[in-house]
């Protein structure tokens, strides 16, 4: 048995099929993955991501600790409730997870991380804190509820405390509000509007059920994978880990290199490997005829050598299989898959593939 | 679960066996077998003349959590395939021993075991616990 989130017992009630994820018993869907994925490209689905670890940095230190720890610069974060997506290094530049960061107010900063890396996340965080005026507090009180979807802020937002709810109808994308111990974050891992939400665990279930209740499907991991595919939005373990550095990763973005005295763990690394030339590409492909890409398989590049699948899957939106890949260096838009013994045909793309319910890739 | 339809015959690798009236055998995946795979999305079908081995490779069933093979339980030639499943591969999903049916094969030789609809209830029944 894993470990359960305060709202496991109402997704066995719902008939979820249950599978492990990193340690966690979550629900992999209710009945139809697609008809959920679909619910939330359309309308507004829930999604469980208590197992997500929590965790405040408090402190005086706590903007220069996070200006150490973290590849992207918390100093970007001028107003209240700004939130951040970075990544988190080792010295080397491999990459320890992703995480989103909320700039609550000075001093108080709120980070998001994966649920798989949660032991070694909180110990090299905890080790890096050494240095720095700031207390570590992870939060294994809360519950944690994703409404995702273009109907899916109107839809909860009924079910927040009046306190909280005009400020959170408000909020622009990649912020967020907290009245009490609700925090509701503009956020997400779909490719669509919608919110984050975390609140007391105990009070995780009246939450949810109030969700359903106002019209909000029930969306397991299964559909949560497939959105964050077609969203062209990495998974930690899957498109990149200790190994890989956020300039192989389609993350280059994410790395503030200015100001250029600001020394974050892994920027030395990364310096030397921007320098270095020759990057593999990380991209998107389009399988042009029938069939599914799947987690490494061998992309052919003709005259360049080979790449990898990192993530690959079906488009429920596009109706196509989609990718995301690490293949080699150099100029080109078509390269080719081996699935199954045979070579197929792709077409390499800029993802997303799907943002706001659109396909933004031809197909 | 559903019960399983008393008219056919299943197999360890989960799928049925319906003889038709010219002695040809009709092949699908059970209930518990398009359960586990979640929606499909694609399916590879055998060819039609194509001659298929007792145990060998006849199709691959795609859903959108994994690529699973599905084995022939007998020895022959394929004579008719389900082509709606090339748009339409939820119909596996949404009646795996009707319209969801993957081909149809004339026999010629051997056959893997079956087994009756109470003996793979059983088999079904064992795997759970």
């Amino acid at each position: 048995m894993g470990k359960r989130t305060p709202l496991y017992k109402l997704h066995v009630d719902a008939g979820a099929r249950i599978v492990d994820f990193g340690g966690w018993d979550m629900p992999l869907h209710y009945g139809s993955q697609l008809d959920e994925h679909h619910a939330v490209r359309r309308e507004a689905g829930a999604f469980d991501v208590s197992h997500m670890t929590v965790v405040d940095i408090e402190g005086d230190g706590a903007g220069d600790f996070l200006r150490h720890l973290l590849a992207n610069d918390v100093a970007r974060l001028q107003q209240r409730g700004k939130a951040l997506y970075s990544c988190m290094l080792t010295p080397d530049g491999g990459i320890v997870d992703d995480l989103i960061v909320y700039f609550l107010e000075p001093g108080r900063y709120r980070v998001v991380v994966n649920a798989g890396t949660r032991d070694k996340d909180m110990a090299w965080i905890e080790s890096r804190a050494k240095d720095f005026d700031v207390t570590v507090l992870e939060r294994g009180d809360t519950a944690m509820i994703a409404v995702q979807g273009p109907r899916a802020r109107e839809r909860a937002a009924s079910a927040l405390p009046a306190a909280l709810r005009e400020q959170a109808l408000a909020l622009q994308p990649f912020s967020a509000a907290e009245a009490g111990a609700v925090f509701v974050g503009r956020t997400g891992y779909t490719g669509e509007d919608g919110w984050e939400i975390v609140v007391p665990a105990s009070e995780g279930c009246t939450y949810w059920q109030k969700f359903v209740a106002a019209g909000i499907r029930p969306c397991g991991l299964g559909a949560r994978d497939t959105l964050r595919l077609e969203a062209g939005m990495n998974l930690y373990g899957t498109d990149m880990d200790e190994t890989t550095s956020p300039l192989e990763s389609g993350l280059a973005w994410t790395i503030a290199w200015d100001p250029a005295g600001r020394d974050f763990v892994g920027r030395k690394a990364l310096e030397a490997q921007r320098g270095s030339g020759k990057l593999q590409r990380f991209v998107g492909l389009v399988l042009e005829g029938r069939g599914v890409l799947r987690n490494h398989q061998k992309v052919v590049v003709a005259g360049l050598g080979e790449g990898e699948i990192t993530s690959g899957g079906f488009s429920p939106t596009l109706e196509r299989s989609i990718a995301l890949a690490r293949v080699p260096a150099g100029d080109y838009d078509r390269a080719q898959v081996d699935v199954r013994g045979k070579l197929l045909d792709v077409r390499i793309v800029k993802p997303p593939f799907v943002r706001n319910g659109r396909a933004t890739v031809a197909v | 679960m559903s019960e399983l339809p008393g008219d056919l015959l299943y197999t360890s690798e989960h799928e049925w066996l319906r003889k038709e009236d010219d002695g040809s055998i009709t092949i699908g995946i059970t209930d518990h077998a398009q359960a586990a795979l979640g929606d499909l999305v694609y399916v590879e079908l055998p060819e039609v003349g194509q001659e298929v081995t007792a145990g060998g490779e006849m199709a691959v069933v795609e859903s959108v959590k994994a690529a699973s093979d599905v084995y022939s339980p007998l020895s022959g030639e394929v004579i008719a395939v389900n082509d709606e499943l090339a748009d339409d591969p939820q119909k596996i999903n949404s009646d795996p021993y009707g319209d969801g049916w993957i081909a149809r094969v004339r026999p010629e030789g051997e056959s893997e075991e079956t087994m009756t609809p109470d003996e793979y209830q059983e088999f079904l029944d064992e795997l759970e616990d």
